[in-house]
């Protein structure tokens, strides 16, 4: 899993996809998520520093994440390596 | 370093809700660190806002509609030229740049520059002959087809289903859903524009859109990709921004190289999700839009006046993404002398 390389994220969260001028905003979490995805940590790694910072049951989690992981995608923000 | 001066003519001063691109073009010639530019505007109706924004305008001149034909044109733009010597002339409407082109010898006699497509290329690439266009170079385009009488709709909609478009020769297109939809569309532009009216296919997708400039030897001058943000209910964009889209450019480069265009063109596409393109239209013009070339880094309309006086041009290889343009509405108070002595001399 990367980013695509057309897209650019600002400190703010704010995501533009050069390619298609779509933007989006992200929430805080949202954006360290998808820090970490560009910093090429695996699903599994996330979810445990996710596990890690936050109050949150392993299920929540893996849903969560699994629903936004598939947004991100459907949005063309990341892509399968 | 020094400008050069320079006095161009320009139409489609109509900075409307469905503007024309004559506006934009005189911004991007403003802003030329080459040129001093002096505008003399061509308007056909006294209430074209760029009529009245002297900042940009130095002074306009009303000319015929071109359905007087390029005689009575001429006989305008000659009195219009020896009252201001002009050096190049842009045309910026579809629906006139015809007679232009057959006067374009004639303007030449005059001392008056332009850099037009040539009447293949113009025709070429007509809505009408879009199917053949593609065939030829090797692009994907909705199927289209020229019609004459209502009853034609019925027939394509049965192959291509609705939604389909409905255009006009020159402007306008509807989107329409239902027979009844087609026909009022088929009928309105009918009485505008006159037949053929076309159908087209619809396909669904991300419209993007080109701005560019052809050399008429092949080479592209400049291209910037833009994608609309904020359409208005007439579909005019307004608000876009730029796009980092190689294939587009590619296409876009395509078409210059083989039709060896020459002037500035607006290509119209639709990118589908499966990311294949599909050409729309090719108008054979700069468009409204132009201005976000200039703040993107490539100013097309100084280009095109460099090309019209026949100086070398480098092309451009790159823009910024991610500028984005936003119109806006803008009162201009004026006298009403100013809009009497257009009307009375025809000139202001």
């Amino acid at each position: 899993m990367k980013l695509n390389r057309m897209v650019a994220i600002s400190e703010t969260g704010f995501v533009f996809d050069a390619e298609t001028g779509d933007s989006y905003s992200l929430n805080p979490l949202g954006l360290n998520i998808v820090e970490m995805i560009k910093n090429r940590m695996s699903v599994e790694d996330i979810k445990e520093r996710l596990a890690k910072e936050y109050e949150v049951t392993h299920e929540t989690l893996d849903k969560s994440l699994d629903d936004f992981i598939w947004s991100l995608k459907g949005f063309n923000i990341i892509e399968n390596e | 370093m020094n400008k050069t001066e320079v006095t161009v003519a320009a139409t489609g001063l109509n900075n409307t809700d469905n503007p024309g691109p004559g506006i934009p073009f005189i911004r991007g010639l403003k802003d030329s660190k080459e040129f001093q530019a002096r505008i003399i505007g061509l308007a056909y109706e006294n209430l074209e806002p760029g009529i009245y924004m002297k900042e940009l305008v130095d002074k306009s001149y009303h000319i015929p509609y071109p359905t007087a034909g390029s005689d009575v044109l001429l006989k305008r733009l000659e009195y219009i030229n020896g009252e201001e010597k002009i050096d190049v002339l842009i045309p910026n409407f579809d629906a006139e740049l015809y007679t232009f082109m057959k006067a374009s010898k004639k303007l030449g006699d005059m001392g008056i520059k332009t850099f037009l497509p040539t009447l293949e290329q113009f025709e070429e690439r007509q809505k009408a002959n879009l199917n053949e266009f593609g065939k030829k170079h090797g692009i994907d385009v909705p199927f289209g087809k020229t019609a004459t009488a209502e009853s034609e709709i019925k027939v394509f909609a049965k192959e291509y289903n609705y939604p389909i478009y409905v255009k006009g020769k020159y402007y306008d297109a509807y989107s329409v859903y239902d027979y009844d939809e087609a026909k009022e569309a088929f009928n309105k532009i009918a009485a505008k524009w006159g037949f053929p009216v076309i159908l087209q296919q619809c396909v669904s997708g991300n419209e993007v859109n080109v701005v560019a400039l052809g050399d008429g030897k092949g080479n592209m001058v400049g291209a910037v990709a833009m994608r609309k943000l904020y359409i208005t209910d007439k579909g005019k964009a307004w608000a876009g921004v730029t796009l980092a889209d190689r294939k587009l450019i590619e296409i876009t480069e395509k078409i210059i190289g083989e039709t060896k265009w020459r002037g500035g063109m607006e290509l119209e596409l639709i990118k589908d999700k499966n990311g294949k393109y599909y050409l729309l239209e090719i108008n054979p013009r700069l468009p409204a839009w132009v201005y976000l070339s200039v703040g993107a880094g490539q100013n097309l309309p100084e280009a095109l006046t460099k090309l019209a006086l026949g100086l070398k041009v480098e092309p451009y290889d790159k823009y910024e993404v991610g500028k984005i343009f936003i119109r806006y509405s803008y009162d201009i108070i004026t006298d009403i002398n100013e809009f009497e002595k257009l009307s009375l001399y025809a000139e202001l």
